[in-house]
């Protein structure tokens, strides 16, 4: 390859030679384009009724006042406010056009690296086994151009190399070829992506109204009995039954009632944005979650969301440190479950959607355990399968569960009964709530620390509360109020578990480099 | 040189998860704790009287007074506190104790270590005391070990970064 800028409009070159590329060419229209759109809003809101003067007769003159276009026209000065803005807008193109030029990346074996900035360089480098997870987004602007956004995330608050944008094959076939570096399989077979060059206008539209309907999913990768699907229905069932939409409800008719009877309109004030906030995030799970999509394939879980700005996260295995499944109250007699995650790697993403950390936004009972596999594959295996079904079930006698004693009544009067843990070698299960049923699983190869704690009103309940510690995320795995003594004993076993747990990964590690569950310490 | 013998009494009904030998911090970290705490309740003192001023009801003066009393007997109770903090290298983990009202064990595996901090106030500076802080991947960790001479801190923060360094486990 002679010539970087070649590889941006090409997409058929190989972008992981390890040589400098350039972004797609779309980008900075893509990165400012919102920007400018609400500038142009702006301009065009504040000169409304001067277009409509325009339109309907009347010269500027009718406007009163001495606002800076009246002063333009009044002195003649056209010719020259016309050149000033053609100067600005030219300035700020060329300084687009500088920032894309200067914006490169490149893929070695070992890392990604990316510099970009004018004045400011910046230059970060990911190591590719570091990798936590890759994140292919497509918001609904970049997909218009056929972009989209790739996201290397590594371990860290906002440790994340973005690539944005990519044509939208280029970012699919680097996130394979990331991937199969990361996992340490050097052949990288059929890497770069082999495109079907049309080349005429006609084809161009084609390929692009084919991306725009095409699955998140590839059906080639994922194994069908794999995935799970969202049936709209069922959707459109937990988005009304969920508790978010039964407080939304209440409130609505709350405020209405408050304005219309007791005429306190001043109510509508404080509650409407608090109801377009509430609002907003129904109307977003509800369309992210349409064309949702879960699969194993061969270098992690992926999951896929979006319906208009489509985001397709592939999270390798064993990045996963905890899992929770919970039900909101309403969602029981339909037995849906809802399962979320907490990952090393947080990002703070403006476009392109944002972090997956809902890992199934609804689904059957027989579909969460689907979604487990593909997530704890260890974990959830035969024997502990028994344990997950009890710790989604009300609390029995002999299900494998250590719960709080009657005496934690006073504290958790309804689910004293269920609140409990199980313990395997794998994994620590955490059993919470009777109302709100939720069920925390921490792979103990995963865990931080552990911690045990007890206060004076404890202290007279001879209670404690155990908290293990895992990264920074939605879920706490916490369990509070259980038997001290049983507490005691819990904290020690789950420290003894967590560390013959990281020895046992390490062991497995050392002798197979291939499996890639911990991290870098591989290639030294 | 620390006291490694004798271990931190445990409260009465209080937890003991893992009995055994505590190490101890250093006795003249107590005067540490005390200003610290002396310093805190005036100013929480002197800002609960703020009611008092608006209101100027001579009832309001009676939350500065609870707020004051609280300040002096967690001030009594300083050199029991610091008594209570311990810590203790296992095998494959750190162990680390504190509080007697409000008491909270935590194991931090070695391997999980992700770096140790050394702080030293300005008042711990002259006494030559340090504190050692843990940072691990779980923000919600958050351990330290405050009070410990400034040559052991030294020596325990050598010792830890060896150890996370044999028995590194990635995240």
């Amino acid at each position: 390859m002679s010539e970087p800028s070649v590889a941006a409009t090409a997409p058929a070159v190989d972008l992981a030679d390890g040589e400098w590329h350039r972004l797609h060419p779309a980008t900075p229209v893509l990165r400012g384009g919102f920007a400018f759109v609400a500038i142009a809003g702006f301009v065009l809101a504040n000169l409304r009724e001067r277009i409509l003067g325009l339109f309907l007769g009347g010269g500027p003159n009718d406007v009163p006042g001495g606002d800076p276009i009246d002063l333009i026209v009044r002195r003649g000065l056209i010719p020259l406010a016309l050149v000033v803005v053609l100067v600005v807008l030219l300035v700020i193109i060329a300084i687009f056009w500088l920032s894309w030029r200067v914006h490169s990346f490149r893929i070695t074996d070992e890392l990604v690296e990316v510099r970009s900035g004018i004045l400011f360089r910046t230059n970060r480098r990911g190591r590719l086994d570091r990798i936590q997870g890759i994140n292919v987004g497509r918001p609904l602007f970049a997909r218009l151009f056929g972009a989209a956004r790739l996201d290397i995330n590594v371990a860290g608050h906002d440790a994340n190399v973005p690539l944005a944008y990519l044509s939208g094959r280029n970012a699919d076939a680097l996130r394979r070829l990331i991937l199969q570096r990361a996992s340490g399989s050097r052949e990288a077979g059929g890497a770069a992506a082999q495109v079907e060059h049309d080349g005429s206008l006609g084809g161009m539209v084609t390929q692009r109204a084919r991306e725009f309907v095409a699955p998140e999913l590839d059906p080639q990768l994922a194994r069908p009995e794999a995935v799970v699907a969202m049936h709209p229905g069922r959707l459109l069932g937990s988005t009304v039954l969920h508790d978010r939409t039964v407080v939304f409800v209440l409130l609505v008719i709350a405020a209405a009632v408050l304005a219309s009877a007791a005429h306190m309109f001043f109510v509508l004030f404080g509650v409407v944005p608090l109801l377009l906030g509430v609002g907003s995030q129904i109307v977003r799970r509800f369309s992210r979650s349409l064309r949702y999509s879960i699969a194993a394939t061969p270098d992690g879980v992926r999951v896929g969301y979006g319906l208009l700005s489509t985001n397709n996260e592939t999270i390798p295995p064993g990045r996963i440190h905890s899992v929770e499944i919970r039900q909101p109250l309403l969602w029981r007699p339909a037995d849906w479950w809802e399962a979320r995650i907490n990952l090393a790697s947080h990002s703070d993403r403006q476009e392109g959607g944002r972090r997956t950390s809902t890992i199934l936004p609804v689904g059957s009972r027989a579909e969460v355990f689907r979604v487990l596999e593909l997530v704890l594959p260890g974990i959830v295996g035969d024997g502990s399968r028994q344990l997950v079904v009890s710790g989604l079930a009300r609390a029995a006698a002999g299900d494998g569960y250590t719960t709080s004693p009657r005496r934690a009544a006073v504290l958790r009067w309804f689910s004293w009964r269920r609140n409990g843990f199980a313990l395997e070698p794998e994994g620590v299960l955490l059993r919470r709530g009777a109302i709100w049923r939720s069920l925390v699983v921490v792979p103990t190869a995963r865990m931080q620390s552990v911690s045990l704690r007890q206060g004076p009103l404890l202290r007279m309940l001879r209670l404690a509360d155990v908290h293990v510690h895992t990264v920074a995320g939605p879920i706490r795995a916490t369990l509070d109020d259980l038997d001290a003594a049983v507490a005691a004993g819990f904290f020690g076993e789950v420290a003894a578990t967590g560390i013959a747990s990281a020895q046992r990964e390490n062991v497995a590690h050392r002798d197979n480099r291939v499996s890639w569950q911990g991290m870098s310490r591989s290639h030294e | 040189m620390i006291d490694t013998t004798d271990s931190p009494a445990a409260p009465r009904g209080g937890l003991d998860p893992v009995p055994g030998d505590w190490r101890r911090v250093s006795p003249r970290y107590v005067w540490v704790d005390l200003v610290g705490s002396i310093v805190s309740g005036l100013v929480t003192t002197a800002a609960s009287t703020i009611p008092f001023w608006v209101a100027q009801l001579p009832v309001l003066l009676a939350i500065p007074a609870v707020v004051l009393v609280i300040a002096i007997v967690v001030a009594a109770f300083t050199p029991r506190r610091v008594r209570a903090i311990g810590y203790r290298l296992r095998d494959d983990d750190l162990l680390v104790r504190r509080g007697i009202m409000f008491q909270r064990f935590a194991a931090v595996p070695y391997g999980r270590m992700q770096l140790v901090d050394i702080n030293r106030g300005p008042l711990a500076r002259a006494l030559g005391l340090a504190e050692l802080r843990l940072v691990t991947a779980a923000s919600a960790s958050n351990i330290t070990v405050p009070g410990l001479p400034m040559a052991d801190a030294e020596q325990l923060r050598d010792r830890l970064v060896e150890l996370a360094e044999s028995r590194r486990a990635g995240l």
